[in-house]
Formats: structure tokens, C-alpha cells, sequence
């Protein structure tokens, strides 16, 4: 499964652009589904499988979008400025590389802070592919780029940019390629832009209407120096989401989820997240209501460009996942 | 659908008729949730021009003109009539009277403005205190809205009532001057866009209600049209300012004179690129100056349109405005102009083998 | 008189956390279930409640909401004896320290939340408040038990019992917005006696307090032609002076903005003046923070008002409500169903078209 994380993990792809990973998802999935189609948003909707005695229509979710940047100006020195895509933290953006979607490379750098130790706005930095002036530039005004790691295998752990959420979209092409059964109807669907609000699994799970909803994405951690308290950490299984700011999840639904992990004999973790939401949020509020989850993978240092995740707890959530959506939903 | 030579031939031109139905929904009040005024303007426009006019649930015209022809693309494209303005929340006595911001209004844009306040169009004044009872420290701050009052005299006014401001709409040779271009432009451009609908599409104009605080007209109307396609026309900030010494402007959003702006990404809306492309390759085919948008903050109906049902592939594109949400904007004629006739080229030549790629 | 506080009493001390709403809609729906035709509970698991009209079918539909979910907290880790917890849906931490609340593991298990000694928090500023991460909840056992009991993810919700000030006061938490649903309760004891044409759906919502998502959703699936949204609303108070914000027990606030239709708001004042209902103007100059902001527009939109119960100190355990304006509402409510004729869509259309 790491080479398909790898090739995942290192397409560019953000929100708003997503063809390239989309084409390779379709080419992943194609085979292993009954039915697949593009939507207006550009979500790829794959459907397998038909309702059976007690069998419920399932939409799966990952987002095949990662945050980035769009370059709103390039001046006579062929410096680009740009505003961010998605949520991206100033932070961790100083000598970092980006890829545009044309494939161009370059580097992020940022003007002299005035005060030692401080973090400067998205407005002081600036991106440099090497050009001389506008004329010579290979990236003009409007054009978007993701950040730019490439995939790193730790043994137990791997490090990317795009875990978040291309580690999702494989833990679901991975269990599609493992489904021997179900009773349920399946969507497996690979959305757009969540990053910028949860804006494609909110038109495909209306043009779905699923009866359950289960997101994959990632999720924070507390087990890092100084890090937020929370008791998610790398290696003690998929995360079950209770809340986030998108979502309570409905108690029927983490019991269900719960008693798959403990069926299955998976390790699993509680998941509660200040902040942050996933697509299971946009899911929640179609059409009469769906019910709806995440599994989610621990990652440390999500929304940098290095995200990392413990493998074991990958295929975890592919297990889980099967679990999951292979068996009649009973909740009580 | 027409040729190339035809599309040429009928591309609109900005008239003196358009400029003095601008600069009466531009003095008009229409602050957002009492769009009455308005909309009723905009009911007497269309109704001559359109093959059906309702007026929805929300308060949202929609006006359909149907074109001929097989295979036509159903076309939603929204103006919002409503506009940033302010409420009165209390009556403090004396002629006094508490307020509140309705939309996005910068606090330091109030003081020492004339207002009109209500249906019967009251003046007041958001005073300030003399600059003889000031001192320099306190000159640094703003002056914060609670204690800013609107002041009538003995003019009688009612708690709820909705205020803008007095601004009066006047022109000069090159520029439009006045209070609400955002949207009152996108306004007279739909009616014009009746007027002279392309013939290859079912357009579906609607002059939308309660934009400024949400888009939340464009959502109930996109839902119930379920159009192919979704076009917001807005007006768009301007900070064309000069730079300071060697500190390039980088962040001017919009440059007057350099077209209307399409956007590829707001604060709302990833612009669908099948649209992006097919508008700029419009603009340069018929030499109709324009400009991308800086990506930035800000939405446009685009942002509830986009997001209706099992989604529409949507785009906006809006005249710069400079100083909006102010008293006081300021349009170029040749912006306005241009956006009329990159519109209407746009949809002229516009076909449903558009949506046939991916997105 | 006693009915309404004893129903509240009643319904506030039942745990109802936004997603984890099913004590109290039990509760509820045994309240509603002689007062309606049918009673259902949406995917989400709002109560939807449907009380028939007997005009001539198809009839129309008015749907009152009431969001019946609480505001609380949601323990993130099991440290020893003691829990750490962060904000479910819209506390102030600043009103937690000695609060009693509820745990709701494997058992119900009562505690108190405490902050800890300035000194023994790194980086502390000396009285400054505790960030909610920072305090503990203690329910007063042992290690190994409470990890049996309790886990990351179990609920948290306030304990204060109801405090009577009086014939008419109310002090407890989680009027927001269980009062609402005693009006709109209320409002259905009167309509048993009435006879009225249109249809009414009685929805107690879920999930207001973090995503309007019982509103959307049953808004959604119900369709309603008319949607009133009953919440609460501030109230004047110490720290909340500001004159345009409501008095406690000085009637009904009736919303006027954009989330209400002109149409209905006006239909409303006349009739409250009519009935010589206290009344009070609710003036927004946005969203109405109410399940009306999702009910006006969603499937295709409707008219849609709302009516605010007036409330001290929002979202701590000793909100304050007058049990004269509860049923203030409910009798509104009550008479404008009781009105609803064949001809109020039209002229609601006519009046926009104007």
C-alpha cells in the first residue's frame, strides 16, 4: 500500500484543481467499481454494489483536494505574491517549495521581519521560480500550487505533505480493492474542495442521499511535545470521531463504530477535535439528514509539509473501514 | 447561435439611458431586508422585457427570457439589489437615536455623514465630536460605534427603520460617483441583459435579495431554478492606490480601467475553470479589455449558487469598484461598458459542450 | 400557571446534549403524544410532532421549532482521578469554576468542575481566568474506577438544579431553548380546544447550538409553507445594559430582520397589539442566531419569523426566564394558527410583489 500512498501523496492537487489526482484515482478505482461519474464540483462518485435484505446506501468520503496557494501578483522582478487555499498557517511556509499545477517549481521566501521571533503575515511572503522578470515567468496570475515534500518512508511511520487528506483517498481505494461483499449500497466517493468548506461532499452527498455517512480524513494528535491535550496519538489505532466543530456525532453511530473495532479486533482510539471539521459535517446536513462519522488517522504536524502517520494505523482503517461497510448497519 | 461577425456587430454599448438608470437605484434606499424600493424599480424594468416576471418567497425578482433554438444551456445570472447601510435600534430621545451596521461597514466611515433614514427618506446626521474638544491622543483612535448616534433633529423616525446614505449620484467624463454601485451596476446590467438576452440561452435573471449579509437570496433561487450554469455580476474593491516609494501595491484586488474582473477565487468560491477559460478566451477573441480578479477575501452570489443541489458550475464577474462600502464608490464608465460586453459575448458564444469535460 | 414550570423543571433537568438528545425527546414526546396526531423522530432525531388541520385537503403546513439541545461540555482525556474537558457547543469557561455537573459515562456520575491553584499552572498569570483546558472535573473517585466509568468522548452537562425566585422567575440551566419547547407544549394544550385549518408540525430540533442541523433537516424533509423559529433572546441584565436589548418578563421579542419575512413580522405586531400581548421589537441587523436562519431557506425557502423568549446570562447554568412570557408565546403562536386561512400565502406574495 505504500506505493500507492506515494503516488497519491505526491500529486498536486489543490482545491479547485484537482483533475491530475482525480485521473489518478479514477485509473485505481475504475475496475473494482459498477458505476463512476464526475460531477459539476468535480467530485469522482464511484458507486458498488446494489441494496440487500438490510442493506443501507453508504456514502464513503475523502477529499482529494489539499490546501496551497494562488498567486494574485507578480512584480517586475518576477517575485509572485500569493493568498492561501484552504487553511494554511504562516508558520510553516519560510524556505518551503511549492509545485504549481503546470508542474513550474519554487521556492516561498519572506522579507525581513521587523521584530526578531515574529511570525510575519501570508502578505510578507512571496514565491520565486527562478524568472527574471513578468515576461520570462512560466506562472501567471491565478495560477494555484500545493506545497512540495516528497513522500518519506520511515518504516512504521510515513511523512508527506497531503496525508490530509490522499492517505484517506487510499485507505478507500485500498478497502475497494478488498471488498469481497456487502449488503449495503456503496458510494465510495473521492471529493473537492474541502479544504475551502466542505463544499464537494456537500453537493455529492445531495445528489447521493445516503442513509450513513462515513468521512476518512485525518486527525490531530496530542502526543507530540507541548501539543494540544488531546489523547489521540500515532500507533494506538483509527481514530472514532465523536466531535469536531463540524460535527456531534450521533451516539448509535460511535457505538457502531466501536463495536465493528472490537468485532474486527482492531485497536481504536476516542476522537474529539477543537477545531477543525471534516466532510462527515457537510454529510450531516443533506437533504433529510444523514447520520454520519469519520475514521480518522492520527497525523502529527497536519498542515505542514510533512504530515505524518503511523502505517500500522492505516491499515487499520482499511480493516476498519471494511468492517464497517461490508456488514449490515445495527444501530440500535 | 451567432457568428462571430454577428456577436461583433451587437455587442452592447454603454448609453446615457443606463447611466440615468443607475443614478436612480443608485440614490434609491435599499438597504438589505427592506429591498422594497428597489425592487420595485427593477419589477417596472423587466417586466416589459421578460416572457415571465415572479417575484420569489425571499423577495428576489426573477425574470425569464427564453431564447430559440435547440439545446439552449439555462442560464441563472444574479445582481443582488439589496445594499450596506445601518438600522436605528433605540430611541434615545431628543431626536437621538442608537444604530447598528447592517453588512460589512468600516466603523471609521461613519462620522460626519449625512443619512436618510426609513421609507420616507428622513435626513439625519451621524455627527462628531468637534475637533476644538478633541486632543491629539484621542485623534488616533476611531470612534466606536456605540458612541456614534444618528441625530433627525425633529424629524420622526421609527426603531427598525433602515438608513444609508445621502449620497447623491453624479457623473463625470470618465467616472460614475455614488453610493451602492455594489450592486445597483450589476443591476442595470441584468436589465440591459434582458434587453439584448443572447438568443442561445434561457437566461434566467435574478435581482436577489439579502446578499450583503450572506447570499442568502441566490441560495433559494439557484435552488428552485436549478439552472446549468450560474453567473454572479457584482462589484468588485478597487485598491488601485499608488505605491508608497518602494513599496509596491500588491494587494490592489482590482485596478479601475483595466476591465471588469473575473474571478477565479474568492473568499467564497472556486470559480469553475471551464467558465474562467471560456469568458477570458471570449475577451480576447473580441478584444473586450478585462482583469483577473485577485484572489482574495470577499463572495459573490456565486458562493450559495455553486453550492445548490448536486451543484452548478459557477463564476462571477464584476466592475472595480473603488471605495466600496462607503458612502461613496467610484466606477469607470469603459469598466462598465466592457463588463456589458464581455457578458454578452460570454453567453453569445457559449454552448452546452462547454459542460461536456470534466470539470 | 404551575404547569409551564413544572414542565421546564421537568424537561431542563433532562441531559440533551446537541447529538445526544434522546432523554429529553423521550420526555417530550410523552408530553406531545396526546396533544398530536402523529409523532416521528427525523434521522437526526428531532421530534416531529404533527397536529392536523381540518381545511380542506391539500392543507398547508406551519412548522414551530424549538431546539431542544443543551449546551455543555465533552470530556477529552481520563487523567487519574480527575477529567479534562473542552467546550461541547458554546461555554464560557469563566462560569465553570464550582459548578456542578453530570458526567454521563457507563453511569451517571455527579462532580464538580475545579480550577486548579494558580501556582501549579506553567505560565499562569496570578487571578487571571483558567483557559477550559486547564480546569478538572472530579467525581470524587478512584483511578481504576473511573476509567471503567468514563472514557474521551463521554458528555458533560451542568447539574444546577431549578431555583424558583418567586411565582414567575426561573433560574437553571438549558432554557436555551427548552422554553421554547414549553411554549410551543403550551401552544398545543391551547389548539387541543381550537379549531384550525391549517396543518401544524411541532418540531423540537437537534444540533441548533452547532450546525442549525435539526432545523435544516427537518426543514428539509417537511417542507413547510410557514416556519417559526422560537429561541431565546438576551435580556437586560448586570453586564448587559445596552437599551436595545430586551426586558425579562416584559413579553414576547419579536424578531425583525432579515431572517423574518416583513410580511409575517407585520402580521405578528398586529396581532400582538390586538390580543394586548406584551411585546417587545427584536431588532437585527443580521442573522437572528436561531433555527430560522436555516428553515427561511432551505429547499426552495419559505416566510419565516421569529419569537424570542427574553433571558439573562445565555448559556451559563442560572439562565433567568419569566414564565409569563413563555406562555406569552405560546399563546401567540396559538392564535396565529388559529387565523391561518387559505389566503395568507397569497397575500404574503402579493405584499412582496407590491
Amino acid at each position: 500500500m505504500k506505493q500507492l500512498i506515494k503516488n497519491l501523496v505526491e500529486t498536486t492537487g489543490p482545491s479547485g484543481f484537482e483533475s491530475e489526482i482525480r485521473a489518478l484515482v479514477r485509473a485505481e478505482v475504475e475496475s473494482y467499481v459498477d458505476e463512476i461519474r464526475v460531477d459539476a464540483l468535480g467530485n469522482l462518485i464511484t458507486r458498488k454494489g446494489k441494496k440487500s435484505e438490510g442493506g443501507k446506501r453508504i456514502m464513503v468520503a475523502a477529499h482529494i483536494d489539499e490546501i496551497g496557494v494562488m498567486v494574485t501578483h507578480i512584480d517586475e522582478n518576477g517575485f509572485m505574491r500569493f493568498t492561501n487555499i484552504g487553511g494554511v498557517n504562516p508558520f510553516n511556509l519560510s524556505g518551503g517549495r511549492v509545485r504549481f499545477v503546470n508542474g513550474t517549481a519554487g521556492v516561498i521566501g519572506v522579507e525581513s521581519p521587523r521584530e526578531r521571533g515574529s511570525v510575519p503575515g501570508m502578505e510578507k511572503f512571496y514565491i520565486d521560480v527562478g524568472a527574471r522578470g513578468k515576461a520570462d515567468c512560466p506562472v501567471k496570475v491565478g495560477d494555484a500550487a500545493a506545497f512540495d515534500r516528497p513522500f518519506e518512508d520511515l518504516g512504521e511511520r510515513l511523512v508527506s505533505k497531503a496525508m490530509d487528506d490522499r492517505i484517506g483517498a487510499a485507505i478507500m481505494i485500498q478497502a475497494l480493492k478488498e471488498l469481497k461483499s456487502s449488503p449495503n449500497e456503496l458510494y465510495f466517493v473521492f471529493t473537492t474542495q474541502e479544504e475551502v468548506g466542505l463544499r464537494g461532499a456537500t453537493t455529492s452527498a445531495y445528489g447521493i442521499d445516503p442513509e450513513i455517512g462515513i468521512a476518512v480524513d485525518i486527525t490531530g494528535v496530542g502526543d507530540t511535545p507541548n501539543s494540544e491535550k488531546m489523547d489521540v496519538g500515532l500507533g494506538k489505532g483509527p481514530a472514532l470521531k465523536v466531535k469536531d466543530r463540524s460535527l456531534v456525532v450521533d451516539p448509535r453511530i460511535v457505538d457502531w463504530m466501536v463495536r465493528t473495532a472490537e468485532r474486527e479486533n482492531l485497536p481504536y482510539q476516542y476522537e474529539i477535535l477543537t477545531y477543525g471539521g471534516t466532510d462527515a459535517g457537510a454529510m450531516n446536513l443533506t437533504r433529510a439528514g444523514v447520520p454520519s462519522t469519520c475514521i480518522s488517522i492520527p497525523t502529527r504536524y497536519a498542515h505542514s509539509p510533512s504530515e505524518m502517520v503511523d502505517y500500522q494505523d492505516v491499515l487499520n482503517c482499511v480493516k476498519l473501514l471494511l468492517g464497517a461497510v461490508s456488514h449490515p448497519v445495527t444501530l440500535d | 447561435m451567432k457568428t462571430k461577425a454577428e456577436i461583433e456587430a451587437s455587442l452592447p454599448q454603454l448609453k446615457d439611458e443606463h447611466v440615468q438608470l443607475l443614478k436612480r437605484l443608485s440614490n434609491a434606499s435599499g438597504v438589505t431586508w427592506d429591498e422594497g424600493e428597489i425592487r420595485s424599480m427593477v419589477l417596472e424594468q423587466v417586466k416589459p422585457l421578460a416572457d415571465d416576471v415572479k417575484v420569489d418567497v425571499m423577495g428576489s425578482v426573477i425574470a425569464l427570457k427564453r431564447g430559440t433554438g435547440t439545446d439552449r444551456l439555462k442560464v441563472l445570472v444574479a445582481a443582488h439589489m439589496d445594499e450596506i447601510g445601518f438600522v436605528v435600534t433605540v430611541d434615545d430621545g431628543d431626536g437621538l437615536y442608537q444604530f447598528a451596521i447592517v453588512g460589512g461597514v468600516d466603523v471609521r466611515q461613519l462620522p460626519g455623514k449625512p443619512v436618510l433614514i426609513g421609507k420616507n427618506r428622513v435626513p439625519g446626521v451621524i455627527g462628531a465630536r468637534a475637533i476644538h474638544l478633541t486632543t491629539a491622543a484621542q485623534r488616533k483612535e476611531a470612534i466606536p460605534l456605540e458612541t456614534l448616534r444618528l441625530d433627525v433633529g425633529e424629524g420622526k423616525v421609527e426603531v427598525g427603520d433602515r438608513v444609508v446614505f445621502a449620497t447623491e449620484f453624479w457623473q463625470t467624463e470618465r467616472s460614475l460617483f455614488g453610493k451602492a454601485m455594489d450592486d445597483r451596476v450589476g443591476v442595470v446590467t441584468l436589465i440591459e441583459m434582458l434587453k439584448n438576452n443572447p438568443d442561445n440561452i434561457d437566461l434566467y435573471a435574478a435581482f436577489t435579495v439579502q446578499e450583503e449579509i450572506g447570499l442568502r437570496g441566490a441560495q433559494v433561487a439557484a435552488y428552485n431554478i436549478e439552472p446549468d450554469i450560474a453567473i454572479a455580476i457584482d462589484a468588485t474593491p478597487a485598491f488601485d492606490f499608488p505605491s508608497e516609494g518602494e513599496k509596491e501595491n500588491v494587494t490592489y484586488r482590482t485596478r479601475l480601467g483595466d476591465g471588469p474582473a473575473i474571478y477565479v477565487m474568492d473568499g467564497a468560491t472556486l470559480s469553475d475553470p471551464r467558465l474562467v477559460s471560456h469568458f477570458v478566451h471570449a475577451g480576447n477573441e473580441y478584444s473586450i479589455p478585462f482583469q483577473l480578479r485577485q484572489a482574495g477575501p470577499g463572495g459573490t452570489d456565486a458562493g450559495a449558487m455553486h453550492r445548490q443541489r448536486a451543484g452548478i458550475p459557477s463564476i462571477s464577474i464584476s466592475v472595480p469598484n473603488r471605495n466600496a462600502h462607503t458612502a461613496i464608490g467610484v466606477v469607470y464608465k469603459e469598466d462598465w461598458e466592457h463588463l456589458l460586453q464581455l457578458l454578452h459575448a460570454g453567453l453569445s458564444s457559449i454552448n452546452p459542450g462547454i459542460l461536456a469535460q470534466e470539470r | 400557571m404551575a404547569e409551564v414550570k413544572n414542565f421546564l423543571k421537568e424537561i431542563i433537568s433532562l441531559p440533551g446534549l446537541s447529538g445526544y438528545e434522546a432523554p429529553v425527546r423521550e420526555a417530550i414526546a410523552r408530553h406531545w403524544e396526546p396533544l398530536v396526531d402523529e409523532l416521528q423522530v427525523s434521522r437526526l432525531g428531532s421530534l416531529e410532532a404533527l397536529k392536523r388541520g381540518r381545511g380542506t385537503e391539500p392543507r398547508h403546513s406551519i412548522l414551530l421549532a424549538g431546539h431542544m439541545d443543551a449546551v455543555g461540555l465533552i470530556v477529552t482525556q481520563v487523567k487519574g482521578r480527575f477529567l479534562r474537558i473542552t467546550d461541547l457547543n458554546g461555554v464560557d469557561p469563566r462560569v465553570l469554576p464550582g459548578q456542578p455537573v453530570v458526567v454521563h459515562g457507563r453511569k451517571e456520575l455527579h462532580g464538580v468542575v475545579i480550577q486548579p491553584p494558580d501556582n501549579l499552572v506553567e505560565d499562569h498569570k496570578n487571578r487571571a481566568p483558567f483557559g477550559i483546558e486547564e480546569l478538572y472535573v472530579d467525581v470524587g473517585m478512584e483511578a481504576e474506577e473511573l476509567e471503567e466509568l468514563v472514557h474521551s468522548g463521554s458528555m458533560v452537562s451542568f447539574a444546577t438544579t431549578p431555583i424558583e425566585m418567586g411565582e414567575d422567575i426561573l433560574a437553571g440551566h438549558t432554557m436555551d431553548d427548552r422554553t421554547a419547547v414549553a411554549a410551543i407544549t403550551y401552544c398545543l394544550e391551547i389548539l387541543r380546544k381550537r379549531i384550525h385549518s391549517w396543518d401544524v408540525w411541532a418540531v423540537a430540533t437537534v444540533q441548533e447550538e452547532t450546525a442549525y442541523a435539526g432545523a435544516y433537516t427537518s426543514g428539509f424533509s417537511l417542507k413547510p409553507d410557514l416556519a417559526i423559529a422560537i429561541d431565546v433572546t438576551h435580556a437586560k441584565g448586570p453586564g448587559t445594559s445596552e437599551k436595545s436589548i430586551p426586558d425579562l418578563g416584559k413579553g414576547v421579542a419579536l424578531g425583525q430582520g432579515p431572517n423574518v419575512n416583513r410580511g409575517l413580522y407585520d402580521r405578528f405586531k398586529k396581532l400582538v397589539e390586538e390580543l394586548e400581548i406584551p411585546h417587545q421589537v427584536d431588532v437585527m441587523a443580521s442573522h437572528s442566531g436561531t433555527d430560522a436562519f436555516a428553515l427561511q431557506v432551505i429547499r426552495g425557502g419559505r416566510a419565516s419569523m421569529v419569537l424570542s423568549i427574553p433571558l439573562r446570562y445565555m448559556h451559563t447554568p442560572v439562565e433567568v426566564v419569566s414564565m409569563k412570557d413563555i406562555r406569552r408565546v405560546g399563546r401567540l403562536l396559538a392564535e396565529f394558527i388559529t387565523d391561518l386561512d387559505d389566503t395568507i400565502l397569497e397575500e404574503l406574495q402579493k405584499e412582496v410583489e407590491a
